[in-house]
């Protein structure tokens, strides 16, 4: 591009070595970035997009990884086949790297301190008191309350969002040329991530560093690219300004992708509401509350936690409650307890006109058939060792009236087809599945039972954009369909603005907010719901206009 | 933490209760002292004598209660063998076995965590595969039978270390490498196991992103995240090892608690089993409540 280029990736292509063929996981993949640039890498899960970085960064491991060919030339430096100390020196000094989920990404047995100080002495520049002194500095730029206490702190003690500002510190303590950020909000609530993005877009600024960010997210691709290049299949498929990219695509992969995006244009999305409400009340929530008491330690007396405090809502037959909330607002804790995993601690539930918590053990039975749940990790959910059919099967193992055995076969063939999968899938493994199509799994299983009531708990948050949408499609046309009604519950509220027909906003265990999609959308009325709303990343190119 | 070393302690107490309680009974079950003590042909009278000497003639409850009315004023009964304090037999023996067992618990601990960091640090290469061999061998071979074939070779065939007893540092060499054998080969395995998955950990990804030496990265990050279940199975072997390596200490008649142990059991001295007992039992408690301590010190997560 300009001589400003300070990395140039020339036809990489890296293959991984299994049983049998090596499989390739980038596909000669060229890019280049310049300093002060923003280069965002978009693609969906096994898109290659990081094995591309983690490989300027010889973070491969070899093997299993192979890289086949390709070049990385890093002002004037060629890098692939650099000897160990070369590559030190470039490493943390001139091109630094963060990751998704910095609690895993930090060592938890060092303080945060000790992990930053160490950059700075593992290259030579600075230690013991210098290094703590710009530590605590680099812990204050970076937003992190109280640094001079903070620095001796372990990484559990922070919270998620504060992890990652340590990471980023970390990342930039001998200000690299290049910041390469993998994923860097997406494990955060979407209010933190608008400040992890506002920071990174500030310290690119003052040094002039040139970041490239991977991501599978479109609006944040959108809200931090100068450049883009989308990547599918370990292929680079597109590339260009992200304008022109975004406003105009070229492939259709890229197309696609963007025209899945649930937080695009209302009037041109196709609502996925559902079209007529029966209106009888299937269930009725009152007074729901959860408190923990935390136990006292040796200076506190006993404190009790309000993880749901007092909260009332309906749901009525073939209607989709959308329960929106941030981490720790308590929206998994109804969930739990409307399912009977946890017990209250007061207010009482009302389904199909029986007070759930009064219910004895058979009619708790009898209930648990009427409302099944979809979590979030299908993975983590199925046992690993059953097949598919045991899976789906598995209720009517416990529920002996639904079904006489010699149909279960046909039935389970019947559920396969109805979440778009095929019968011959029955005789898989979970591992054998993609992750949209576990999550069409665990859907057909929670159908097997006859379900009126059907709880999703970030059912579709693990997936990529556009299987979230196929997901979210099936859903709603399963509820049309079968009549059923779902409370879906989300972190992410432009997921659910043409799926849900009424949304619950929570806050801290209370509802702050509820109505009518279009309504509120249309015009919040709380503040909290603004600011979720507000928090939704921007494209660069309509903010610096 | 002053809590929980409360509640160790107080839990720790009733455990010694019990585990007295039970040996109490069942020494009693291996038979009557005086057929060891007297005379093959001594008179019924010189019996009774005996055993109204030491209490054997009372009901067996009666001498429980006795005993434990004993053990509150700390006097832990007479050795029939040795006619004198049968506690005081017990701390003589007990330093001799915890010398033995802190020498080879640390050193096999410690070339273990060498062995198997880096034997972990290059998996599959030849120092891997030589290391899981001879670690697994050693874990493998009965310590008596490596015991006797050492005495047969380096001492009686080449005449280069002592046979059996104490005194000269050559006395140790044998006891302490067959003792190491069994801890160093499941320890290596241990330390290779955890810091194979520590080190495809995320958190080394980061160590190496910021361009950290290789040793650091192993031995800083890595092994320290390794080191819990390391301590786990260690702790498990020192206390196998304080407790009295009977075998080991028999074969080369080391003074130490277990050889006194498996003595006064066969010669049915029951006040010194019970003393010994009471001995390696409370050391067993402070160093699984140590080994707790070490969990905290190693993850900051841990706190009690």
């Amino acid at each position: 591009m300009s001589n400003a280029t300070i990395l140039k990736v020339e036809a990489l292509t890296v293959d991984f070595l299994s049983d049998d063929e090596p499989i390739r996981a980038v596909d000669d993949v060229s890019f280049h970035v310049s300093r002060g640039e923003t280069l965002v890498i978009l693609g969906e899960s096994g898109s290659g997009k990081s094995v591309s970085t983690s490989t300027v960064m010889d973070l491969v491991d070899c093997p299993p990884g192979d890289i086949v060919a390709g070049s990385c030339l890093f002002d004037g430096i060629e890098l692939s086949g650099l000897g160990a100390e070369a590559r030190r020196s470039i490493n943390g000094r001139r091109i630094a790297m963060i990751f998704q989920d910095p609690l895993a990404y930090l060592n938890p047995v060092y303080t945060v301190g000790r992990q930053i100080e160490e950059v700075y002495e593992s290259h030579g520049a600075g230690a013991g008191k210098d290094a703590r002194a710009n530590t605590i500095e680099l812990l204050r730029r970076v937003g992190i309350p109280e640094p001079e206490n903070r620095v001796d702190f372990y990484p559990h003690q922070f919270s998620g969002g504060q992890r990652q500002r340590v990471m980023i510190a970390m990342a930039i303590a001998l200000k690299p040329d290049i910041l390469i950020a993998d994923e860097p909000t997406t494990a955060l609530d979407v209010s933190v991530q608008a400040q992890i993005l506002d920071l990174l877009r500030d310290l690119q600024r003052e040094t002039g560093m040139a970041l490239i960010m991977i991501t599978h997210d479109l609006e944040v691709a959108a809200s931090m690219a100068d450049r883009i290049i989308v990547m599918n299949g370990g292929k680079v498929v597109e590339t260009g300004i992200a304008k022109a990219v975004f406003s105009n695509p070229q492939h259709a992969y890229t197309r696609r992708l963007i025209s899945a995006l649930p937080h695009g244009n209302a009037a041109e999305a196709p609502n996925k509401r559902s079209t007529a409400i029966a209106g009888e009340t299937l269930l009725k929530v009152e007074h729901l509350t959860k408190h923990y008491v935390l136990a006292s330690g040796a200076f506190s007396s006993k404190r009790t936690f309000k993880a749901v405090d007092d909260i009332s809502f309906e749901v009525r037959r073939g209607e989709t409650l959308g329960i929106v909330g941030e981490s720790g607002s308590g929206k998994s804790s109804v969930a739990r307890m409307l399912l009977g995993l946890n017990e209250p601690s007061a207010g009482k539930a009302v389904f199909a006109g029986e007070n759930i918590f009064e219910m004895n053990e058979k009619r708790l039975m009898a209930f648990r058939r009427k409302v099944q749940m979809v979590f979030q990790d299908p993975y983590g959910s199925m046992n690993p060792r059953m097949r598919v059919y045991s899976i789906i099967s598995e209720p009517w193992v416990i529920h002996r009236d639904i079904l006489p055995k010699n149909r279960w076969k046909t039935r389970v063939a019947e559920l396969l087809e109805l979440v778009g999968l095929l019968p011959e899938h029955a005789g898989r493994y979970p591992h054998q599945f993609s992750g949209g199509q576990r999550q069409r799994i665990a859907i057909a299983r929670a159908l097997a039972s006859e379900p009126e009531l059907i709880v999703c708990d970030e059912a579709v948050s693990a997936l990529d954009v556009s299987i979230q949408a196929q997901v979210i499609d099936l859903l709603a046309d399963l509820r049309t369909r079968l009549s059923l009604s779902y409370i879906f519950i989300t972190h992410d509220l432009p997921i659910v603005r043409h799926f849900a027909d009424r949304i619950m906003v929570m806050k801290d265990g209370r509802i702050v907010e509820e109505g009518q999609t279009s309504a509120l959308f249309g015009a919040p009325r709380h503040e909290y719901t603004q600011s979720l709303l507000q928090a939704v990343p921007r494209p660069k190119w309509l903010t610096q206009a | 933490m002053i809590t929980y070393l409360g509640r160790r302690a107080f839990h720790s107490i009733l455990s010694v209760i019990g585990l007295l309680t039970l040996v109490f009974f069942l020494t009693r079950l291996t038979g009557d002292p005086s057929a060891l003590y007297l005379p093959l042909d001594s008179t019924a009278e010189a019996r009774a004598a005996f055993a109204r000497l030491n209490g054997l003639d009372q009901p067996i409850y009666w001498q429980f209660l006795d005993y434990l009315r004993d053990l509150l004023q700390l006097d832990f009964g007479e050795s029939l063998r040795q006619n004198r304090s049968a506690m005081q037999v017990a701390l003589e023996a007990f330093p001799e076995t915890l010398k033995l067992a802190a020498v080879a618990i640390t050193l096999s601990t410690a070339l273990a965590i060498l062995v198997g960091s880096l034997a972990a640090a290059r998996p599959g290469s030849m120092f891997d595969r030589v290391a899981s061999f001879v670690s697994l061998a050693g874990a493998s071979a009965p310590d008596f039978w490596v015991a006797i074939v050492g005495i047969l070779v380096f001492a009686v065939g080449l005449g280069l270390l002592p046979t059996s007893g104490t005194g000269t540092w050559a006395h140790w060499i044998m006891p302490v490498f067959v003792l190491m054998l069994r801890p160093f080969g499941l320890l290596v395995q241990v330390v290779r196991g955890t810091m194979l998955s520590a080190l495809a950990s995320p958190y080394i990804k980061t160590a190496r992103a910021k361009g950290l030496p290789r040793q650091k990265i192993i031995f800083g990050h890595a092994l320290r995240n390794s080191l819990l279940p390391v301590v786990t199975v260690a702790g498990d072997l020192a206390t196998s090892l304080v407790n009295g390596a009977v075998v080991v200490e028999s074969i080369f008649g080391w003074p130490g608690i277990g050889k006194l142990m498996i003595d006064s059991i066969i010669q049915r001295d029951f006040a010194v089993v019970q003393s010994t007992i009471l001995v390696t039992a409370t050391a067993i408690f402070i160093l699984n409540i140590a080994i707790d301590l070490l969990y905290a010190v190693l993850d900051p997560r841990i706190r009690y």
